[in-house]
Order: structure tokens, then sequence, then C-alpha cells
């Protein structure tokens, strides 16, 4: 087990444009569960590459196990890395698959079989071992390369969006796994993903990636409750943050904070909300609808409500936020300030 | 239920008519030669005969011609010689050139890859003469080492352009897995890229090989001695003397130099297509 280290990591594909990575300063912990949130073409992947050893950084060290690793190969890494396709060797069986990098490490024969087995099982795919990767569901492919990454027993795991290849039902059952899976061996793994739910319900913490710049590096809960700036507070969260101008700041609210004003006893703000769109979702409402009166008018917002209360479009209600879920962010930086008193009519 | 079974029985016949006319039309000349190889020159000469069939006693005059009187042996041994060292060439500089064009080359790669194939457009009928210049200068006129060297320069390129096409079907991921599971560049290229690119390079060998049995400008200006012909020239210019052609022995010579190459071909039609139609889906 390792902790992986990058400092002043910079990636620039070509002279002159923008980088794909800026002077990234990361620091995973032991066996951690690190997740690379982002957008496409945040960079996140470049990250990743870069410290899996498959793209040179233009600037800054990389450190594995307090090791800089900037000039090793990635197979002396002592990584292990799923890529999005799996990358299976389609001339190999499963077992070659699984036993690919033993061999091409070098590690005695006599090993092989006791560790295949080992992996094998540890996933569930001991009776695949003889199939070839183009016979197999999407589910055990992305088993067979899991197990072709533990097989060796990595210091660091490197997973590149391994689930997007999955359709919605599987997807879930696979992460679940995956969780299961870090639990049980412990190992540092780094997990990269576009997809909010998947970097909340896995990551120890989570590194918010725009335009290979760093947003925000918390846990799930500081990235959701408290963003570092308005494309955190709007990248994660489904609908995301409403955020309306007042003054010299711009205050974020989640919808689900907007509610019903006499349902709320403590200090609120108040708005008038016409609502224009209720979707009925089983659990919740989403309603969407713009603010009236005041200098709010016409700005668009979207409410997210439980059941209990019936909604029609084309009314308007009196809706309110209390205020400690009122976040503030500067209006020329957008990055989050203190708190603030301000006028709302 | 009537009018789909009614459906169905016609495109079975349709399908069927389609396959019996393209087999007759791809067997015929094997045919033709094969009938012709054992006719008698008198059934073959006479006009009112019926061509299709053997019309008098089957006769092997025109093999033992071919076998006794020509170096026929000696042509196809020439052939195949020259067809293994230049799949052989081939094979050494068009794999790893097209990997460096679709892989590390980068945007220039594509460009030049366009340029290599552009090349092949060249007509040996251009090049004989300039190239018969330089076969001269290095002494290899009249021998087989001749064109052991001016064929590659149109094969290279050819198969430059096939395999970039195949290797850049290749999902880079596989490389990067195999490079973080433990390979150098250079071992996922052995190991992982030529495995999987297995029917591309037969392509380029069967390619390689039926080009080598067939061109003629070259063989035909830069050998001279019976000895050391290919048997694409071999037969035509000791078959042929003067006006008289010996249609039997001729026929004979095509059917046994055809035989081995139709017959590869069919042992690996499959992957052939899949070397050719790469790229086409997904």
């Amino acid at each position: 087990m390792a902790v992986v280290e990058t400092r002043n990591l910079t990636k620039v594909f070509k002279q002159g444009e923008l980088g794909a990575v800026n002077n990234v300063n990361l620091k995973t912990r032991e066996g951690e569960f690190l997740v690379f949130l982002g957008p496409s073409g945040s960079g996140k992947t470049t990250l990743l590459r870069m410290i899996a050893g498959l793209e040179m950084p233009t600037a800054g060290e990389i450190l594995i196990g307090d090791q800089v690793v900037n000039h090793l190969a990635p197979r002396e890494r002592r990584i292990a890395m799923v890529f999005q396709s799996y990358a299976l060797y389609p001339h190999l069986s499963v077992y070659k698959n699984i036993a690919f990098p033993l061999k091409a490490q070098k590690v005695k024969k006599e090993l092989h079989k006791e560790k295949v087995e080992w992996a094998a099982s540890l996933l569930g795919i001991s009776s695949l071992l003889h199939r070839k990767p183009r016979e197999l569901s999407g589910g055990e492919r992305q088993r067979v390369a899991l197990a072709r990454a533990i097989v060796r027993e990595p210091s660091v795991f490197l997973l590149d969006e391994p689930l997007s290849n999955l359709d919605a039902k599987l997807r879930l059952s696979a992460r679940e796994e995956l969780e299961r899976f870090h639990r049980r061996i412990g190992t540092t793994t780094i997990y990269v993903t576009h997809d909010q739910v998947e970097a909340m319900a896995m990551g120890d913490r989570i590194v918010v990636l725009n335009k290979g710049v760093v947003h925000h590096f918390g846990t799930p809960k500081e990235v959701y409750d408290e963003p570092a700036d308005t494309f955190v507070a709007t990248f994660l969260g489904s609908p995301p943050m409403n955020l309306i101008e007042n003054g010299d700041v711009i205050v974020g609210f989640r919808p689900e904070h907007f509610r019903l004003s006499e349902t709320l006893d403590e200090a609120k703000v108040t708005f008038k909300f016409h609502v224009e769109n209720v979707e009925y979702l089983g659990a919740e409402y989403i309603l969407s609808g713009s603010l009236l009166g005041g200098r709010f008018e016409g700005k668009e917002v979207i409410a997210r409500l439980l059941l209990g209360h019936a909604y029609e479009p084309g009314t308007t209600y009196e809706f309110a936020v209390p205020e400690r879920h009122l976040k503030f962010f500067d209006r020329s930086t957008e990055k989050r300030v203190e708190a603030r008193a301000l006028t709302w009519q | 239920m009537m009018k789909t079974g009614f459906r169905e029985h016609g495109s079975r016949i349709t399908k069927g008519l389609v396959l019996f006319i393209s087999t007759v039309l791809l067997a015929f000349p094997f045919y033709w030669m094969l009938i012709a190889t054992f006719k008698q020159n008198l059934d073959l000469y006479t006009v009112e005969n019926n061509p299709f069939i053997l019309n008098a006693k089957p006769t092997l005059d025109h093999l033992r011609l071919l076998f006794n009187e020509t170096r026929y042996v000696r042509w196809l041994g020439n052939t195949a010689l020259v067809g293994v060292i230049v799949v052989v060439i081939t094979l050494l500089l068009a794999i790893p050139a097209a990997y460096a064009l679709t892989r590390l080359a980068g945007r220039w790669g594509q460009r030049l890859g366009i340029g290599i194939f552009l090349t092949y457009l060249v007509p040996p009928t251009l090049l004989f003469i300039p190239l018969s210049r330089v076969v001269a200068l290095l002494g290899l006129q009249d021998t087989i080492w001749s064109v052991v060297l001016v064929y590659p320069s149109f094969t290279v390129p050819f198969s430059i352009w096939l395999l970039m096409a195949f290797f850049k079907s290749i999902p880079r991921e596989l490389e990067d897995a195999a490079m973080v599971d433990g390979l150098t560049r250079f071992g996922a290229f052995v190991k992982m890229v030529i495995p999987i690119s297995i029917s591309g390079i037969l392509t380029v060998v069967i390619f390689t090989f039926t080009l080598v049995t067939q061109e003629f400008v070259y063989a035909l200006t830069f050998i001279s001695p019976e000895s050391q012909q290919m048997v694409g020239v071999g037969i035509p210019i000791f078959l042929v003397r003067g006006d008289v052609y010996f249609w039997g022995s001729l026929m004979a010579a095509c059917l046994i130099a055809s035989l081995p190459i139709a017959f590869l071909y069919n042992l690996f039609l499959d992957r052939f297509i899949a070397g050719f139609t790469v790229g086409a889906i997904k």
C-alpha cells in the first residue's frame, strides 16, 4: 500500500495552449478511496494517466510511497489500472488475461495458478477462466479486469470510469461490488468518474476538477454542503444548486432547501415562487418555475420536495429558504465567501 | 402465412441461383485450363468439336513437354523463393513502420502514411528503366536478386498502408494496459499488437506473395537466362515459340501455378476479408 502525491503537476499538450492539467497538488491517505470528479475535458483522465506513467508531465512531480516516480515506466510503479473499456486482451482466455501481469513481471511460474485462482475466486469468476473476453457480459468483463488488476497485489489502484460501459441497473450492483471490494483489500484507490452520484457514493474524498484545475478537495459531505465555488455548487447535486445574484455576491441554495414558507419556523428568506412545471418522480416532486416580484423577478429556480402537498403548475406559492442553508459566493471570483446580511426585497 | 412462405421460398431460390452462377463463373477458368491440359492437339484445334469437353482420349503430352523441355519446376522454385524472401522483407519493414506511423508520429503519421501509399501508385512501366540502371550498377542483372531488391518497393508501401488501418483499429488502452501490466512499449508491440493483428499480417503475406507471382514488367526486363526466370515470365516466353502457342502446356503451367494460391486464399478467406474490411464497421 502506498500514498500517492502530486506536486504542482502540470500537463500541456500543445505549447501556448491552456494546460489539460494545471498545478495540481494532491495527497491521498493510506488505503483511501479517492475520486477525481469532473465533466469531460476536465483533465481527470490525463491526471490519472500521468500517475500511471502513461503520460509524461510537463512540469511537477508525482510521488508514490514517498518516492518520486516521474522517471519510472508504468510497469515499474507498482500500480494496477482498470480502463474504461476494460482493455481485456481479446486473443487470450480469461485465465491468461489474469495471469498476464504475473508473466510480464516474471513472477515464478509455479505461483501463477494459485494467484490467478485466488483473484478469480475473490471476484467470483472461477467458472469463467477458460472463456475468451468476447464471450463475457459487461459485468463479467469488469470483474476480469479487476481480477487482472489485483492479481499482482499492487500498491495503488487506478480506475478510469470503469462503470461507464454498463447499463444503469448493472452499474448500481457493480458499484456496490467495487465498494465491498475496496473495503476487503484496502488498497489506496484513485477512481475517475464524471458521475457525481458515483463520486458521492464511493469516495472517501472527492477531487472536483474543471479545466485542469482542482476546484475542491474534500469529503463528499464537504463538497456537497460547503462547495468551494459556484462550479462545484452547480456540478454536484441533481438538480443543481440555485444561484441568484444579489449585489456583489451570488447566493446559492439547494433545491431541497427551497420549501413552502409555512413549513419553516426558523430564520428564513421568503420568495414568491411561480411554479411552471411539476415533475412527479414517485418519491418526490421537482418543481421548476421563476421568482416573482422584487429584484429577482423572472429568475428561474428549481425546488425538490417530498410528497405530501399537491402543487399546480401556473400557481404562485410563498416559498422560503432557511438562512443557514444559504451559500455565498463572490460575484467576480465565484469563490465561496462568508455569510453576510443582505437586503432581499 | 402463404405469402411469407412463398417469399422465403423465392429468396432461397434466388440465393441458390446467385451462388450457382458465381460458382460457375469462378470455377470455369480452372475447368478450362484442366481440360486443355489433357486435350490432344487435334482435339484442341478442330473447330467443329465441342470445346467444353474432351472429344478424344486424354493425353499427357503437354505435361511431358512442360516438365521435360522447359525449366518449369525451376521457375516455380525461383518464384517461391523470391516470394518468401520478399514476404519476409516486407513484414520486417512494414510492420514496425506502420506501427510507428499510427502510434508514434502523431498527426504527421497519417499524412506520411498517405505519402508512402502514393509511391505505390507510380506504375512499373515508368520505373523499370531507371530501376534497371540501379540493378545494373549493383551487378544484379540476370539473377533473381534483382527482383528481390525491386519488389519490396511496391509491396512495402501497400502493406504499410494496410497495416496502418489495422493498427488504428486496435484500442490504445490495450497497449496501455499491457504497459501497466509489466511490458515495455516494444514488449507490448510484440506480445499484444502483433498477435491481435494476425489477420492483417496474413493479408499482407498473401497479398505480397500474389504480387510477386504475377509481376511481369520487372521480371521480364531484369532477367533473361532460362534458369533464372520467374514463372510468370518463363511460361509465355518459352511456351510461345514464334507464332506457335503450346496451348496445352501453357494451360497446364498456369493451372499448376495458380492452384496453391487459390488454395491459400481459401484457407484464410475469412481473415483475408477481415483484413480488407477493417474499420468498415464499428
